[in-house]
């Protein structure tokens, strides 16, 4: 079994519309994760339904038990995120600030404040149209540990994979290059990078694969909206050549991306013409770089 | 006095288009600061070609274990809630990317072997353009926190341009600790989205967020006219305003795409960018009353 990755460094570059329509194509041998847990968007093209689902818990937040609380401040004065609150002699938590480290509550000469486990999410395990399973979270709303709920929801979907004995786990990873996209990444056979030929695609393109690098993975690129600038394109693709990224696909600026969302479909259920055939072929390459390595995950 | 943060639940929805376009056109009256806290991807640097004035190296504070007088007690691995110290064998191990800096070990170590030293995370680097002061942050490759660095950051504003009247704040994406991080001390949120799907469903998870924090918003709907109406009927019911609706023309795209100002070569575009300017200023003049 082996687990490809789609990200992209900055949003709005068509990964999960890529993504969804890589399953639709794959389906028979696949397992989909939304592993993007913060703006979770896939379900909107698949439509899974909700099947079984859990809650997830990770971190704590510290509480004061106002009828035990002596107002000593020794809290206040440990804790280095501001996050306790007095109000003449009365101490209580501002949960914004609090990281859930417990120094406060280790110091509290009389256990007044007890640490309080999180719930930061909610993950499933649903059915989609396409027949095959999609693992996804809906993250709390201001959740810290979106990194351990993304670890989480891959590590639940290469389990089914395994379970059902499909080829591949395909992720719609996270953005930026912070825990939730390291989370991602680790583990992964293949890296998918979608990008687009503008000065910030390409500068968040370069940043998220110095991050790839660290982890030693192979990668391969696609240059979405390549038309709007052809001279960054081609930058681009300078780019890809020197660092051995395959350049998978050069997929024009189409409003046929926002079409399809709109329908609530994927690309290649919505458009029957070039992009339909451009994405069918990048999918079946990427399959064949996977098949080829040595390995599993 | 008006910090205004520039957030979006979903990506790529023109937060930095905005942040830019809006930055410079205030600055042409008025001193402005941006600050770009989208520390992992920082873009505004990318279409503000100003001068180089500042640059700080910034640090995180993490334990760093001293052998000598250490009697491996273990205490210091009770106490990390992160799992980031642990003692294996006759040595302890600080894993510094999970560390979140609450001394905690080091200040309750039985003989002081866990000194808290800096580690480098990142940059910030501070420009100059005619009335626009830039202040952009750059998360190392490898750190996998954002938060310190966007906290420190913009205590850093804050002392060093509290004269300034206008700030304006480029937010990270998503709704989880970073963009709270960002926004949890705004006076006024701006919320970009896209009339789509995708936009919309981001969009409902910000507005709780922001709701959350008990900050009041106002949207602004980049490329307007692709997609359908279904954000305009989510603000009308939530009782939400738009400030603006910039319009979806690929000559903005092609604009944006080599880095150049769209307001400047775009009537619409400059029309509808008004508004927001001129939301910004009465929120101003209304807390200098």
């Amino acid at each position: 079994m082996k687990e490809i990755v789609v990200i992209s460094g900055k949003g709005g570059t068509g990964k999960t519309s890529i993504t969804a329509s890589f399953s639709i194509l794959g389906t028979k041998d696949l397992v989909a994760v939304d592993c993007d847990v913060d703006a979770a968007d896939m379900h909107i093209l698949l439509k899974p339904d909700l099947g079984e689902s859990q809650d997830f818990y990770s971190g704590e937040v510290a509480s004061i038990d106002q009828t035990k609380c002596i107002a000593c401040d020794k809290c206040a004065k440990v804790c280095r995120f501001n996050a306790i609150d007095r109000e003449g002699v009365r101490y209580s938590v501002n949960t914004l600030n609090c990281e859930g480290c417990g120094y406060c509550a280790r110091v509290c000469p009389v256990g007044a404040i007890t640490n309080i486990s999180q719930k930061v999410g909610v993950w499933y395990m649903s059915n989609t149209r396409g027949g095959f399973s999609m693992v996804h979270a809906k993250l709390g709303i201001g959740a810290d540990n979106s990194g351990k709920l993304v670890a989480h929801v891959k590590n639940q979907a290469k389990a089914l994979a395994r379970r059902q004995g499909k080829k591949y786990v395909l992720v719609d990873g996270s953005p930026g290059i912070g825990c939730p996209v390291v989370s991602s990444l680790s583990g992964a056979n293949y890296v998918v990078l979608v990008t687009e030929p503008t000065v910030s695609g390409i500068h968040d393109l370069k940043r998220v694969y110095e991050l790839v690098k660290n982890f030693k993975i192979h990668a391969g690129c696609i240059v979405n909206k390549a038309d709007i600038n052809p001279e960054i394109t081609e930058q681009i693709i300078v780019y890809l050549r020197a660092e051995g990224i395959d350049l998978l696909a050069r997929l024009p600026y189409e409003e046929n991306f926002t079409k399809a969302m709109v329908a609530g479909q994927t690309i290649v259920e919505f458009d029957n013409g070039m992009l339909k055939k451009n994405l069918t072929d990048t999918w079946q390459r990427v399959c064949r770089i996977v098949d080829e390595q040595q390995g599993e995950s | 006095m008006s910090d205004v943060v520039i957030a979006s639940g979903k990506g790529g929805t023109g937060k930095t288009t905005l942040s830019t376009n809006l930055a410079t056109l205030l600055a042409e009256e008025d001193p402005v600061v941006l600050v770009d806290l989208d520390v992992e991807e920082p873009n505004s640097g990318l279409f503000i070609n100003g001068t180089e004035i500042a640059r700080e190296i910034k640090y995180k504070m993490i334990p760093r274990w001293e052998s000598d007088a250490c009697t491996l007690c273990g205490l210091c691995q009770q106490v990390c809630n992160f799992h980031s110290i642990i003692k294996l064998g006759k040595e302890i191990m600080v894993f510094p990317q999970l560390c979140h800096s609450c001394f905690a070990c080091s200040e309750l170590c039985p003989t002081n072997c866990l000194p808290m030293v800096p580690m480098r995370m990142g940059q910030t680097t501070h420009f100059k353009l005619g009335n626009l002061v830039f202040v952009e942050s750059r998360l190392d490759i490898g750190q996998e926190q954002a938060v310190p660095l966007i906290a420190q950051t913009k205590e850093c504003v804050k002392k060093k341009y509290s004269s300034i009247g206008f700030k304006i704040y480029d937010a990270p994406p998503g709704t989880s600790c970073p963009v709270i991080e960002a926004a949890k001390d705004a006076d006024f949120i701006i919320l970009v989205t896209e009339p789509t799907p995708f936009g919309l469903n981001d969009l409902r998870l910000a507005v709780e967020t922001m709701r959350e924090l008990s900050k009041p918003i106002g949207i602004v709907i980049n490329r307007h006219g692709i997609g359908n109406d279904e954000v305009d009927a989510y603000c009308a019911v939530e009782n939400i305003p738009v400030l603006a609706r910039l319009p979806n023309d690929r000559r903005a795209a092609q604009l944006y795409s080599r880095g150049e100002r769209i307001y400047t070569q775009l009537p619409e575009f400059k029309k509808e960018l008004e508004k927001v300017a001129l939301h910004i200023r009465s929120l101003s003049e209304g807390g200098r009353q």
